[in-house]
């Protein structure tokens, strides 16, 4: 292997590639040429190195490590005079790393493990050679090559891998289904249909380690007999959706996809198709028949997809995290996985925080590690030093979960068991400001709205659960309207078709099991205690406080302030409506909200 | 983005290049159908018209599943489309003030579309960029931690 002396980095960011880097690239090589010092100088391409939008295009040179930045074209001879013939910095272009801040997926706290998650933002995503260069697609040789398509079911039946979509079916279990399946076309689906509020760990998945994604797929198509594959991707994802195809022309281009793929009998291709914005996709039924160009309505089952899929097919459908972990099942071994994690959920989950926690982004953690830990150790706690109030699991079909569950050890039973989920990952913190009825009567607008009207407890029982709540947050609740609400969601459980019925009447349950107080303070005393109802509260000017300054009633938009100048103010509630501007404003603090 | 589409020919003629381009399955609709939805902002009576002849698909079933998904309109748009992001972790982090506002600015209410036709006012489900809610999106500018106080100077920046 030939020896340099220096090796140059040049940033390949797009923001920088638009900027010219290849072309940089290019001259430097020229210039490199022409000094005679090509056989000592190695140029590289990396990703971001810098801002791009500051610094780029940028380099780094090594082993020296300093960073050069808003190099143009003219620099390079001048640069490379410098910096390699004459072994100085040129320091006019030479500048500081600066850290980047990746506000979703930060550096990883201590409590955390990542497996998914752990090389998004230090690979470039759509360098297959990067990936490659990572132990990427030695997976999938190892299984074509050494491994028949039971030992790899065995392998990751062994693992304990469960469906990361939330419905936690074992993987393995399922690869089986489908392999044991009669039928001579078998699909291989991705759901990459990710659209629990608040869930956004697919989107880096496939974004920032797509090549991750393409390999599980084949080898789950290898071990199941599946010679087509499609990814489902929510078209609220751009992003996402171009470079998981990309990443599947790269595959394809050098033989990963396609007919014999690395030399072996084995064929497999990959197609994406692109969700049009209806949540309901997500469930694999009402999935497929998005796929098939229908209404993305959910279909009884059974049959289940294993029997009857895709186009009446035999098919499978894993989640976009359950296939990024399959490579490293493989390369690892079933029992480093299972190793990992807490009694029946093995190895590692992501989780989405967002709300009012301190660090929102991505997390990854191994089951088994309590609530209070991810929201206070990993995530920093509560803004604002406010108090927690609740955290919501799953999505829009999980439960709001108050401070006693805190300590529960994180698995899919254990959620359950609270009256949650584990769903997709999201986790949605709530400090002592949030009103919880107002919040269940928020999910309920949106399951509502996303309901597919297919079948009725979903399609009318959610409108009615709905009614009941705005009901309620309006401060027209009426005692019997609790017995009312639990009726509703014990019957939209039973009866609904599919799991958005099924799971859509918990945020309701859950907030009615841990929060009664707080539905009956709206409708016996006519109070919001979080203060968020906006027909149960009232603004009011403290009179000691007041100097009279008149900024509120000047800033009235419906004037229902009145006093004179310095002389404490009063609000007409009759002409009030609730907009907070006062309050805000008030530079004395002397508007309450009672 | 084409929104004018007074040359009802134009949007046969494309819709007849979106076919042959990607053929006739019928599990192509909902691709066809995304593709004619960018090129002209909505999806017109004369484009599910002309797709049924050329795929061989009633039009009650185009029209189905367009009407079933919330991307694919079949109203016409403004020149600008702001879709905000209604979902919970938006709607935590103060999100119901800045859609308040944005209402309040633009005289619109959800769904609606201003006389002059410069803007539609939608909501979008969640947009996976959850860490900087409030987050709206303007054709396809993303804008995070947005606060009701810049919702003026945001708008200000579309002719």
């Amino acid at each position: 292997m030939a020896y340099f002396r220096s090796h140059v980095l040049v940033s390949v960011d797009p923001i920088c590639i638009e900027k010219g880097a290849f072309k940089l690239m290019g001259a430097l090589q020229d210039e490199l040429v022409k000094q005679g010092l090509v056989d000592e100088v190695e140029v590289l391409e990396t990703s971001r190195i810098g801002d791009p939008e500051t610094a780029g295009p940028d380099m780094m040179v090594y082993p020296e490590g300093v960073h050069y930045t808003n190099i143009t074209l003219e620099d390079i001879p001048f640069l490379v005079e410098e910096q390699f013939i004459k072994g100085r910095v040129a320091a006019q272009y030479a500048r500081e790393v600066e850290e980047i801040v990746d506000e979703e997926l930060s550096a990883p706290q201590d409590k955390e493990l990542r497996i998914v998650l752990e090389n998004i933002g230090t690979v470039v995503p759509l360098n297959i050679e990067e990936y490659i260069a990572y132990e990427g697609y030695m997976a999938l040789g190892h299984v074509l090559t050494e491994m028949t398509p039971e030992e790899v079911i065995q392998e990751v039946l062994d693992s304990g891998l469960r469906g990361r979509g939330g419905a936690g079916f074992p993987t393995g279990l399922k690869w089986r289904f489908l392999r044991n399946a009669e039928g001579d076309q078998k699909y291989m689906i991705c759901n990459a249909d990710e659209g629990d509020p608040g869930a956004f760990a697919n989107r880096r998945v496939l974004e920032g380690y797509p090549h991750a994604v393409v390999e599980g797929m084949i080898i789950g198509a290898y071990a199941t007999g599946a010679s087509q594959g499609y990814v489902y991707c929510r078209a609220e994802y751009p992003i996402a959706v171009k470079t998981i195809r990309t990443a599947i022309e790269q595959a394809r281009s050098m033989g990963l996809l396609g007919e014999n793929i690395l030399g072996t009998d084995f064929s497999f291709d990959l197609e994406v198709r692109m969700g049009a914005g209806a949540f309901v996709c997500g469930e694999e039924t009402a999935l497929m028949a998005s796929i098939e160009g229908l209404r993305g309505e959910p279909r009884p089952r059974p049959p289940f997809p294993a029997q009857k899929g895709l186009w009446g097919k035999p098919s499978n459908i894993n989640n976009v995290e359950t296939f990024a972990i399959i490579p490293q099942i493989i390369l690892k071994g079933a029992e480093w996985f299972a190793g990992l994690g807490y009694k029946k959920s093995t190895g590692t989950k992501t989780f989405s925080m967002a709300g009012d926690v301190i660090n929102t982004g991505l997390i990854e953690v191994p089951f088994g590690i309590s609530l209070r830990e991810i929201i206070y150790d990993v995530g920093g706690g509560i803004k604002n030093n406010k108090k927690f109030k609740a955290v919501q699991t799953g999505g829009p079909m999980g439960g709001c979960l108050p401070e006693a569950f805190l300590d529960l050890p994180m698995d899919y039973e254990a959620l359950d068991e609270a009256g949650s989920i584990l769903g997709s990952g999201g986790l949605v913190v709530m400090d002592e400001d949030t009103c919880m009825v107002d919040i269940a009567r928020f999910f309920m607008e949106f399951t509502q709205e996303e309901s597919c009207g297919k079948c009725t407890p979903c399609r009318i029982g959610t409108r009615r659960l709905l009614e009941t709540l705005t009901r309620i947050c309006d401060g027209k609740g009426k005692p019997e309207d609790l017995p009312l609400l639990i009726n509703l969601c014990e019957q939209i459980n039973e009866a609904s078709l599919c799991g958005l019925g099924k799971g859509a009447p918990n945020p309701v349950k859950s907030t009615l099991e841990h929060f009664l107080h707080e539905y009956e303070a709206h409708i016996y005393e006519k109070q919001c205690p979080a203060k968020v109802c906006k027909a149960l509260i009232r603004f009011e000017v403290i009179d000691d406080l007041c100097t009279g300054c008149t900024l509120c009633a000047r800033n009235c938009p419906v004037d229902a302030i009145s006093g004179e100048r310095r002389k404490v103010h009063l609000i007409d509630p009759d002409i009030c409506i609730q907009c907070g501007i006062c309050e805000q404003l008030c530079p004395y603090d002397a508007i309450e909200i009672r | 983005m084409k929104v004018d589409v007074k040359d009802g020919e134009s949007v046969r003629e494309y819709v007849r290049s979106l076919v042959i381009k990607k053929g006739y399955e019928k599990a192509e609709l909902i691709p066809i159908l995304h593709e004619i939805n960018s090129e002209y902002g909505y999806i017109s009576d004369e484009a599910i018209k002309e797709l049924s002849d050329r795929m061989n698909i009633p039009t009650s079933h185009i029209y189905s599943v367009t009407t079933f998904y919330r991307m694919l309109s079949t109203e016409r748009r403004g020149r600008h489309v702001i879709q905000f992001c209604e979902s919970a972790p938006c709607h935590v982090a103060g999100g119901r003030l800045v859609w308040e506002k944005l209402q309040e600015v633009l005289g619109l209410e959800k769904g609606e579309t201003s006389e002059d036709e410069k803007w539609s006012l939608l909501t979008t489900s969640c947009l996976g960029v959850c860490g900087v809610g409030p987050v709206l999106v303007i054709d396809h500018d993303i804008y995070g931690n947005v606060t009701p106080e810049q919702v003026p100077g945001i708008l200000s920046n579309y002719e």
